[in-house]
């Protein structure tokens, strides 16, 4: 209870004094001093707007623990047989309490980039401030007066309604704040950069300056989809990864953007071009964030993912949503005409253009994300159809299109900034096309893979491997680009390889049943059902063998109380080689169970290239800070 | 002055998505297929529960003005709380009513309807839900309005009906009877 | 001597795609079912979801394949009872000419940009 008020009363003040450091960095630009110190006042406010604000979440995440039913979003997604680590992981499950995660993320970036940006001029601190509070002080009243996670509930019910069972698992749990760290990460992006437009401070320091800033935001948003998909993978029960559900792409659209900028920044800072394109790509970024989340939360879309549908707190976000890009905009386009604008054009053969070409491809794959997912809601608005845009549309898109896309990136990364005499492209390179053909071809003869690019895509994806490993032992570029760039080609390849050679086998069986599967035998063993706390469990044991391993698999299917749902849990046995994925479900038949069964080859390789693209970006991070 | 030409551009068209976002708020997110072939499955085929015979849904939706078509199973819950409108349309205006078991075990449909009683004028099998399909159907219960003679659907009731549902039959059918 | 390097790449390049042999027949019922929305999941794919809705659809399609149906005819059929909405493909017509052609105008749209920011000396 007493929680309860405490949370409550944190965020109205941190709301005062969001709005109270609005107004008065505005003043102290306004004004301006000579001395480049920030006033004191900044410092403190900030702290304590961000300790209010940790406050408020900790005062939720007590609720929980305490399942105080007293609390409205306690009632709704909490239920006192949880265990304890997914009653606080519940906190920031839902809607509101995941917004209180925004605002924590919002208030611990502008604190940390306070601390951070001493070596910038005091002007463009004090408007990085103002942007970044106006962003914080509509957060405030988004959470105080649509989605309130201390509301009360009167009379106090017994007991709660549970978290969705889907929830409660391990990935889930750091999925979001690691995510958020990312996705609400760049709105200091977007606030800091319209602060240089403004200031005309778009030089070698500030790109370095702002560098990092791009680096943590891609970093986390890059590890935040790999948590969301690995943890689709292994808890959803359909053994899939990626399904270009609205949710899904929603997280994507940013990281394309951010991935671009994260290119650019570097042109701006060895070469100082791009300047107005950085600053588009700033905004867009943490635009797309805003429009992502609106996107998800207002009901407008339909997802297997959607938070619970309230068109009012769509309004709001929608409203909010545009006045920032307004803003954004006006200030664009006033400001732009002032900066010292370097038009010099790049050589074709050259770094500079490399990275254009890289962007050139960011932006129609973000392009063709982001229409295919809002595309559905302008053809009902204006013409009354509904159709549906499912992977199909995505792929066919974005298949072909990674074909340049490699070829580029064997190439570009190598280039030299300025000018470029290409005498590096020599027969060494053109040698590693010979295996990239080969394997391309042995994969069509053995297997009788075909599809017009998916031949074409092996062989490059091969090629960009062999020539990435290649690089380890050059000095083209610096280590941690090799290392992203590499696990990109792995990224490539395990998708590919997992696409193409996964196989499936579906069948109705029972206690003692056996089939035959790619020389493989899948016996149904056993079925215990155990009553437990919260739910009554099915657990299914399943051996799948062959003359050379045997694996027991023991996929659980959970009939839940509170709410009353069914969920299945597939048991995934992975390994280097591939993962042995099998999942049943209940069907009306007495006795008989839908059983499904995945072999899905180098399934880890796929977690573990991202990882390998984040590890470079980690180490880019690290490095620049010497 | 084409600097000013972009962003007047830009300005607008940032507008026109706004609007076009909310005017998509109001539409429901949750699409349910509303009668998008509007005249029913005449064709469709089945076996009748009682003596296993093949009909046709045309050859049953002869007689009277109306039928009503509604989907249903032994296993399904809320079939059974909605039962007792079939019934009372039965009374009311001995309505042609056929019911078309969904995936059901035949002695346990027929113990049901011993049990509450058979509003139905024919009860055609569904064994693995194609038929359903075929009718354009959901899930179950469902229930459909026929017109009997353009054999046009007139009204589609996704799951069971209630009250509102069973007064808005009676409101249609009272009003072309007249 | 570059010129000949840029050839021997782009024909090399090319060979790759004459790699192609026949194409192999997925399992059509996991095809098809693959692109059909689950109406009763609202975000599954029939072939993923083990609604009874979805597992009726799937021996229909093998059904409508055994009597012979090819694929655009199976979801004509299914269009026609339950709406575009139901393939998650989207077919290009007068509604959907728009969704396809965008994001390739916008490609063609960057490339020209970039030429103009790039020079050739």
């Amino acid at each position: 209870m007493i929680f309860n008020s405490i949370g409550y009363y944190s965020l109205v003040f941190g709301l005062f004094i969001s709005i109270y450091l609005l107004f008065f960095s505005l003043f102290l630009y306004i004004k301006g001093k000579s001395n480049n110190d920030l006033n004191l006042n900044i410092y403190h406010f900030s702290l304590i707007q961000l300790f209010l604000v940790i406050l408020s979440f900790i005062c939720l995440i007590l609720c929980f623990i305490l399942s105080d039913f007293s609390n409205e979003t306690v009632y709704y997604n909490s239920h006192t047989t949880k265990p304890i680590f997914y009653k606080i992981a519940g906190a920031w499950g839902n809607h509101e309490g995941s917004l209180l995660l925004w605002l924590l993320v919002l208030t611990l970036f502008i604190f940390l980039f306070i601390i951070k940006s001493k070596s910038q001029p005091k002007t463009y601190r004090l408007l990085s401030i103002f942007f970044q509070q106006i962003i914080i002080t509509g957060f405030f009243l988004f959470l105080l007066i649509t989605s309130n996670p201390f509301d009360y509930l009167f009379p106090i019910p017994e007991e709660g309604l549970g978290l969705n069972p889907i929830l409660q698992d391990p990935a889930l749990v750091i999925h979001p704040p690691i995510l958020y760290l990312g996705y609400v990460g760049s709105s200091i992006i977007f606030s800091s950069s319209l602060a240089a437009l403004i200031e005309n401070n778009l030089g070698t320091i500030w790109a370095k300056h702002i560098k990092n800033w791009v680096f943590v935001s891609w970093i986390f948003l890059t590890l935040g989809i790999l948590l969301g998909s690995i943890w689709a993978y292994y808890e959803l029960g359909w053994g899939g990864f990626w399904f270009w559900d609205p949710v899904e792409n929603v997280s994507l659209m940013p990281w394309f953007s951010l991935t671009a900028l994260l290119h650019t920044i570097s042109v701006l800072e060895k070469r100082q071009l791009l300047k107005s394109w950085t600053i588009i790509l700033s905004i867009s970024t943490f635009s797309l964030s805003m429009s992502g989340t609106f996107l998800v939360r207002s009901g407008i879309l339909n997802s297997i993912h959607t938070f619970a549908n309230d068109p009012s707190r769509g309004i709001f976000i929608l409203c909010f949503l545009f006045v920032l890009v307004l803003l954004a905009i006006f200030i664009f386009f006033i400001f732009q005409k002032k900066i010292t604008k370097n038009s010099s054009k790049s050589f074709l053969a050259s770094r500079e253009t490399a990275i254009l070409v890289n962007n050139w491809f960011m932006m129609f794959f973000l392009s063709i994300v982001l229409i295919g997912t809002v595309y559905p809601i302008f053809l009902e608005v204006i013409n009354g159809s509904k159709i549906s845009i499912g992977p199909p549309f995505y792929q066919k898109l974005i298949v072909p299109f990674l074909i340049p896309f490699l070829l580029f990136m064997a190439v570009g990364p190598k280039l030299k900034w300025i000018k470029d005499n290409l005498n590096e492209i020599n027969l060494n390179q053109i040698i590693l096309f010979i295996p990239s053909i080969i394997i391309s071809y042995l994969l069509v003869k053995l297997y009788g893979v075909s599809n017009l690019f998916t031949v074409p895509l092996f062989g490059l994806g091969f090629f960009l491997f062999f020539l990435t490993v290649k690089d380890f032992f050059s000095k083209y570029s610096t280590l941690s680009q090799k290392i992203s760039h590499l696990g990109f080609s792995l990224f490539i390849l395990s998708i590919l390889f997992n696409g193409i050679f996964a196989k499936e086998f579906t069948s109705n069986m029972k206690v003692g049943d056996e089939r035959e599967f790619m020389n493989k035998t899948i016996k149904f063993e056993d079925l215990k059902i155990i009553e437990k706390n919260n739910y009554k469990s099915l657990v299914a044991k399943f051996n799948v063998s062959d003359n050379k391993s045997s694996i027991n698999l023991m996929p659980e299917v959970r009939i839940y109380n509170q709410p009353k749902t069914l969920t299945s849990e597939a048991d995934i046995n992975s390994t280097i080689y591939s993962d042995n994925f099998l999942v049943f479900n209940v069907i009306k038949d007495d006795g008989y169970y839908n059983v499904r069964y995945q072999y899905k080859p180098l399934m880890m390789w796929i977690w573990f290239s991202v990882i390998l693209i984040s590890t470079g970006g980690i180490l880019a991070y690290f490095k620049k800070n010497d | 002055m084409i600097k000013n030409i972009k962003f007047i551009i830009i300005i607008l068209f940032s507008l026109f998505v706004f609007f076009i976002f909310l005017k998509g708020l109001e539409k429901s997110n949750n699409y349910l297929p509303e009668k998008t072939s509007k005249k029913i499955e005449t064709n469709l085929s089945a076996n009748k529960l009682y003596d296993q015979k093949k009909v046709s849904l045309g050859e049953l939706i002869d007689n009277n003005n109306f039928s009503i078509i509604n989907i249903w199973a032994s296993w399904c819950l809320p079939c059974r709380e909605e039962h007792v409108y079939l019934i009372n349309l039965k009374k009311i205006n001995n309505l042609n009513i056929i019911g078309i078991n969904y995936k059901d075990d035949k002695s346990n449909a027929i113990r049901f309807l011993s049990d509450l009683g058979n509003p139905y004028s024919e009860v055609l099998i569904d064994p693995d839900g194609t038929k359903s399909i075929e009718l354009g159907a959901i899930g179950v219960p469902e229930t459909y309005l026929v017109n009997n003679k353009n054999k046009e659907i007139i009204k589609k009731y996704i799951g069971p009906l209630d009250d509102k549902k069973f007064q808005e039959i009676l409101k249609i059918i009272k009003n072309e009877n007249n | 001597m570059k010129i000949i390097k840029f050839i021997l790449y782009i024909f090399i390049f090319a060979l790759l795609f004459l790699n192609n042999l026949t194409a192999r027949d997925s399992d059509q019922v996991d095809k098809i079912s693959k692109n059909l929305r689950c109406l009763i999941c609202q975000g599954q794919s029939v072939y993923d979801s083990q609604s009874d809705f979805a597992l009726s659809m799937k021996v229909l399609i093998q059904k409508k394949i055994n009597e012979g149906k090819n694929e655009n005819e199976i979801y004509d059929f299914l269009k026609n009872k339950y709406g575009d909405w139901i393939v998650y493909d989207p077919e290009i017509n007068n509604n959907t000419i728009l969704l396809w052609a965008i994001p390739l105008i916008l490609f063609v749209f960057g490339g020209i940009l970039i030429i103009r920011k790039v020079s050739i000396k």
